[in-house]
């Protein structure tokens, strides 16, 4: 099948400026390259404070200023330059945070949902989205402050599919999370890919990516190492790169190794 | 509510300690101070003439025999049965003369509170929103300026420019001089307090703009406005970033009073403008303790009672707080 994303040979560098003259360059992402197809989840895997969640930033151009980005991002066929992903994100390709933080502490759960519409349309779509995941119509009512974390976690997926989106991003959508609310939020992910959306899924835990993904990509030192369906990892066999085999030993139901990490 | 009320007491207790920690402070000060008032007032070649007689009667008037404890407590418990006491410059009740001149600086000083704050509010978010442009830096520049031009200064230039060549403007006072109260139009009124009015505005846009211009920078790299622009949000400075500089700003804004009076003092001084400030000035250095200890205490009041404000808005306005306090 056409892939709904597909992203070569990405590349994330900064240069910043310390005392004086120094210069150093930072070059998180150095060669990454993945596919999401429709109706399918795709999981990047790395360690916490790799920089994977510049992957998603750079999908929809909200990178820093001084981020140089090299590479190619392909959105359903064409590149999405800066002005495409400007009139795209929001509306057909949709990204959810890692956290309450992601929203406006100042502003009511409901009017962040509308994006300030007052339409009924926007309204009866806003409360049926909440409702799709569990949340009562007072949610609308409430500011960030009181939602709970898996509440939280919850509006800002009911916030990514309120305009039925083609893409969805979901960085690190599950820390701080208990297990069972980790399962569930995934869940809502697979049902998303199931509509018929492609799932880009960024994450530092294996098993729970395991879960729901169909592709593997494992992300280490700027690189993608392994680019694998997830079904090799039930078994064990085929996983080449030695952080692949690394990761997959280091899993609770493989003897939780460390070796190698 | 209760809990508001709990705050409300508690703010009061405070300021009413921080009033007799004030007017302690400036009696002490005034006290140490070496200006005679017998040879300030008087004048030392009158004072020589005076029999023993007038010179003791003098001394009396100006208390310069009594213990200074004995000074402070007798101010005091007068002040804590609202008198404040006569007023030795002007023999008129201190309640009276502070109102007069306050009521004179009032309108100098809402102008100028009013004006500094939207100007330095407006300039600190197109800097913030243009951080790195030219119009961030022109505007940073300007203010870190005028931030280090002492306000009087400032008025000397302001009056050089505007009352001696360019010949618009009068030179001073509150009224033209000669002008009988009755015939004063407000236009003539409103003339003579432009330049006092907009020099004090001046000093005290730059720390509102600079303030204001930091915290939209903090607003513009939070995660919620990265979000907004992921979600492809249009006006996000008008939806998110405005909502969220209001409540330092509202802080800002009454913080300034403090700023607004400090700076009165010398901006009325330049320009003889019969305000609180000027009356303050002239209580210090004619030995007018009564009167002093009077102004003092009703800045430090007013102050104090712009910080409360700031407070008690900021539960009105804060969800966070607003509701916390509704919840526990």
């Amino acid at each position: 099948m056409e892939p709904i994303l597909s992203v070569d040979h990405l590349s994330v560098s900064f240069t910043r400026y310390g005392r004086g003259l120094s210069r150093t360059e930072l070059n998180p992402i150095r060669d990454l390259s993945l596919r999401v197809e429709p109706g399918q989840v795709a999981a990047v895997v790395g360690e916490s404070g790799s920089g994977k969640s510049l992957l998603a930033h750079a999908i929809f151009h909200i990178l820093p200023r001084n981020a140089r980005v090299a590479g190619d991002i392909r959105y359903d066929g064409a590149p999405l330059t800066r002005e495409r992903a400007e009139s795209l994100r929001g509306r057909e390709i949709s990204l959810i945070p890692q956290g309450v933080t992601w929203l406006d502490p100042m502003m009511k759960v409901g009017d962040q949902l509308r994006r300030g519409r007052r339409d009924p349309d926007t309204r009866t779509r806003c409360r049926q989205v909440l409702e799709r995941y569990g949340l009562g119509p007072e949610t609308e009512g409430l500011y960030p402050f009181q939602l709970s974390g898996g509440m939280a976690r919850r509006v800002l997926i009911a916030s990514a599919v309120m305009e039925g989106p083609r893409l969805i991003v979901a960085d690190e959508p599950t820390p701080g999370l208990d297990a069972r609310t980790a399962v569930r939020v995934l869940g809502h992910f697979r049902e998303l890919a199931e509509e018929g959306a492609g799932v880009l899924l960024i994450t530092h835990d294996l098993e729970l990516a395991l879960t729901v993904a169909g592709t593997v990509s494992v992300f280490l030192d700027g690189q993608t190492v392994d680019h694998l369906p997830a079904a090799r990892f039930q078994s064990g066999q085929g996983l080449t790169h030695p952080y692949t085999r690394a990761l997959w030993r280091a899993m609770p139901k493989n003897g939780m190794e460390v070796s190698g990490l | 509510m209760s809990h508001r009320l709990q705050f409300t007491v508690k703010k009061l207790i405070r300021m009413a300690l921080l009033l007799l920690g004030v007017s302690l402070t400036a009696f002490l000060l005034m006290d140490a101070s070496p200006l005679d008032p017998l040879q300030t007032n008087v004048g030392q070649a009158a004072l020589g003439a005076m029999s023993p007689e007038q010179v003791a009667r003098l001394e009396a008037y100006w208390g310069v025999n009594t213990p200074a404890a004995e000074r402070y407590l007798s101010w005091l418990g007068g002040a804590l049965r609202g008198d404040l006491g006569v007023s030795l410059l002007y023999r008129r009740p201190v309640l009276e003369v502070i109102g007069q001149r306050l009521s004179a600086s009032l309108g100098l000083l809402i102008f100028a509170w009013a004006l500094s704050g939207a100007l330095g509010l407006a300039l600190g978010i197109l800097a913030g929103a243009s951080r790195g442009r030219w119009t961030d830096r022109l505007i940073r520049g300007g203010c870190l300026l005028l931030s280090s031009t002492p306000a009087f200064w400032l008025a000397l230039l302001l009056l050089i420019v505007f009352s001696v060549w360019l010949r618009v403007l009068p030179i001073g006072l509150a009224v033209p001089i000669g002008a009988a109260a009755d015939s004063v139009t407000l236009l003539e009124r409103l003339r003579h307090a432009l330049l006092p009015a907009v020099t004090l505005s001046i000093t005290g846009v730059s720390g509102i703009a600079l303030h204001t211009r930091e915290k939209v920078v903090d607003v513009l790299d939070s995660d919620y406005i990265l979000f907004a622009r992921a979600r492809g949000e249009e006006r996000i400075l008008r939806r998110h970033v405005l909502r969220n500089v209001a409540l330092p700003a509202l802080t800002l804004q009454f913080a300034s009073i403090g700023e607004i009076i400090g700076g009165s003092v010398l901006v009325e001084q330049v320009f003889s403008y019969p305000g609180l400030g000027q009356a303050a000035v002239s209580a210090g250095l004619g030995g007018d303790m009564p009167l002093l200890l009077g102004i003092t205490v009703t800045t430090a009041a007013i102050v104090f009672g712009g910080n409360l404000a700031a407070d008690l808005l900021y539960g009105v306005v804060d969800p966070r707080i607003r509701r916390g306090a509704a919840r526990g």
